[in-house]
């Protein structure tokens, strides 16, 4: 258990760097500079800026003191916005995007896996479809088709809610909505997958033949096998939740991390980049992290090997 | 049933089109392409010319979709960037088949350690928050057009290598293998004329599911205007044109948004419906 995992959380540091030296290559090689929105850099300002942030060093160099103001938390001062850590710039935007993605993560699996389920128990039935058609609606209609089209009726027609912005207290509601309903269709079709497979092992004949309930079969016996490919899905799904959409924050104007991302990036503010993209990574890590974990305990037969 | 000089694939077509569905959306995505490809020739309008005495008109007998603020028929202009992201959803799952095939290939082939250092870059690269890359490279170069394709097929050849890999690793045990080899077929030879044939189903399976989702990543791209870029039209950009003024002018997001939809529903019936041609194992309907 312990030696699986470390080896697991060995991989996540090294995917972490990974992902901390490519973006500081990809950055370097890119044309333009921070400063160049500032007119009359003289020669020698720009001299003294380049010594200050150690831009005149070998690029080797460069890269090694990138990596350890990373592994001492402390990624430094925004490039755009002066005074500003990027630290701070994360810690403001990120509660902003979990505020709303938290509840779309529980829109989605609180009603994709009752519906996926339910389609897995009455094959072929009435509700088999219908559940089937929503789950295919919510592939059909991505967030920059069904985010404009929740915001234009629920917001703009029926003015239950502000249809952009995050002023009230009732603006998360839309976007995660939006994102829960989307999350909720992949979450179905996969339980229903991963139920329909399980509930024709032999194992599931046995428990039924020894009398056990359909309840005790489906939620005692079948669901810890079926809900795997669910759990897969999840973790990577989970990271990119909480650390918000960057389509649903540009159509309801939320200032979370996905926009800050955006504008990072057309802003050249090297630094909020980087340290974004090593966010979303650390995520990413930490959520496939909990669900290796999860998928070992609930199922003896993957068990905490190494590959 | 099945007649008996059938070959697979007569007989994956045989199951495909015994489908509504799948006739359906073949149907459509052929009539979709002519129309993209040859309507704009024939059209009444052409996507630069204003008529601004009908700028932002509903739709109507002249504008069946209606015409935008700059008074361009909406239109012609859909079935223009329907040209844009059906060329981009072809060209980046081609640059993706290549690449996850011929890795899928290698490393199902390779020595273990190899295949197993392969296949950890693989589970690496899985964890990369790819979004933010694309963001990254279509910001930071110039907003090019190659990059684009490059960068959307980079990110979904993930998949396919694994796939590919398996089914190497499950093929090469089998016996039609060891006697090539006896006979003296170099790895060369055995990958080109026995693994490639073997594996051109699951090649088309996946394929067929990864245009949905390239074209799903352009539009988001597009939508963010990071990918396609006006006065080009991609579907993106129209539909993230349409909800900048959905307020004034809803059917200027409502037409591309519809014709973008069925696309993907069409899509992804048509994967759906190939998997279960292609391979009668899994089908468990």
């Amino acid at each position: 258990m312990l030696r699986f995992f470390i080896s697991r959380l060995l991989q996540g540091m090294i995917v972490i760097v990974a992902v901390i030296v490519v973006t500081f290559l990809m950055l370097k090689k890119a044309p333009g500079s921070p400063y160049d929105k500032e007119r009359g850099t003289s020669a020698v300002a720009r001299e003294k800026l380049d010594q200050l942030y150690g831009l005149d060093k070998p690029a080797h160099v460069q890269l090694w003191m990138h990596l350890q103001k990373y592994a001492w938390l402390d990624p430094g001062p925004s490039d755009r916005y002066k005074g500003k850590s990027v630290v701070e710039i994360i810690a403001d935007s990120f509660p902003v995007s979990a505020a709303f993605g938290l509840p779309a993560l529980l829109i989605a699996i609180g009603l994709g896996v009752p519906l996926g389920a339910l389609a897995a128990l009455k094959p072929g039935s009435l509700e088999d479809r219908a559940a089937m058609l929503f789950a295919t609606l919510g592939i059909c209609a991505p967030s920059l088709v069904l985010g404009p089209v929740i915001a234009m009726v629920f917001g703009l027609e029926l003015g239950w809610f502000n249809a952009s912005g995050w002023y009230d207290s009732g603006d998360w509601v839309l976007p995660a909505a939006t994102l829960g309903i989307i999350y909720a269709a992949y979450v179905a079709r996969l339980t229903r997958g991963g139920l329909r497979e399980t509930l024709a092992k032999d194992f599931i004949r046995t428990a039924r033949a020894k009398g056990a309930s359909e309840g005790a079969v489906v939620f005692r016996h079948a669901f810890k096998l079926a809900c795997l490919p669910l759990l897969n899905f999840l973790g990577p799904a989970a990271a990119g939740l909480l650390t918000g959409s960057f389509v649903i924050e540009i159509v309801f104007q939320i200032p979370g991390l996905g926009q800050h991302l955006v504008s990072a990036a057309v802003n050249r503010d090297y630094a909020l980049a980087s340290a974004t993209a090593a966010f979303y990574a650390a995520m990413i890590v930490g959520f496939n992290l909990v669900v290796d974990v999860v998928q070992a305990l609930l199922n003896p037969r993957i068990g905490f090997h190494e590959s | 049933m099945s007649a008996i000089s059938e070959t697979p694939w007569q007989g994956a077509w045989r199951r495909l089109i015994s489908r509504p569905g799948s006739v359906v959306s073949l149907l459509f995505l052929a009539g979709l392409v002519v129309l993209c490809v040859a309507g704009p020739w024939f059209w009444p309008y052409s996507e630069s010319v204003q008529d601004l005495e009908r700028a932002a008109s509903p739709p109507s007998w002249s504008h069946w979709l209606g015409t935008d603020p700059l008074g361009r028929d909406l239109a012609v202009r859909v079935l223009k960037g329907g040209q844009m992201s059906l060329l981009v959803g072809l060209v980046a799952t081609l640059v993706a088949v290549v690449i996850g095939v011929s890795y899928g290939l290698v490393s199902g082939m390779a020595w273990r350690w190899l295949d197993a250092f392969m296949m950890r870059i693989v589970d690496i690269l899985y964890a990369f928050p790819f979004m933010v890359f694309v963001i990254l490279l279509t910001v930071m170069f110039e907003r090019k057009l190659w990059l684009l394709f490059a960068a959307i097929g980079a990110v979904e050849w993930l998949t396919m290598a694994r796939v590919i890999r398996g089914q190497v690793l499950a093929l090469k045990k089998l016996e039609f293998i060891t006697a090539a080899r006896a006979y003296g077929a170099t790895t060369g030879q055995i990958l080109m004329k026995h693994l490639l044939p073997n594996v051109a189903g699951v090649i088309v399976i996946y394929a067929s599911l990864t245009i949905p989702g390239v074209m799903l990543l352009e539009a988001t791209l597009s939508f963010l205007g990071l990918g396609v870029q006006p006065p080009n039209a991609s579907w993106g950009v129209l539909i993230s044109e349409g909800a900048a003024s959905m307020q004034a002018y809803p059917w200027l997001l409502i037409g591309p948004a519809v014709f973008f939809s069925a696309t993907l529903l069409a899509l992804n019936t048509l994967g759906d419906a190939l998997r279960d041609a292609l391979d009668p194992k899994s089908m468990t309907e």
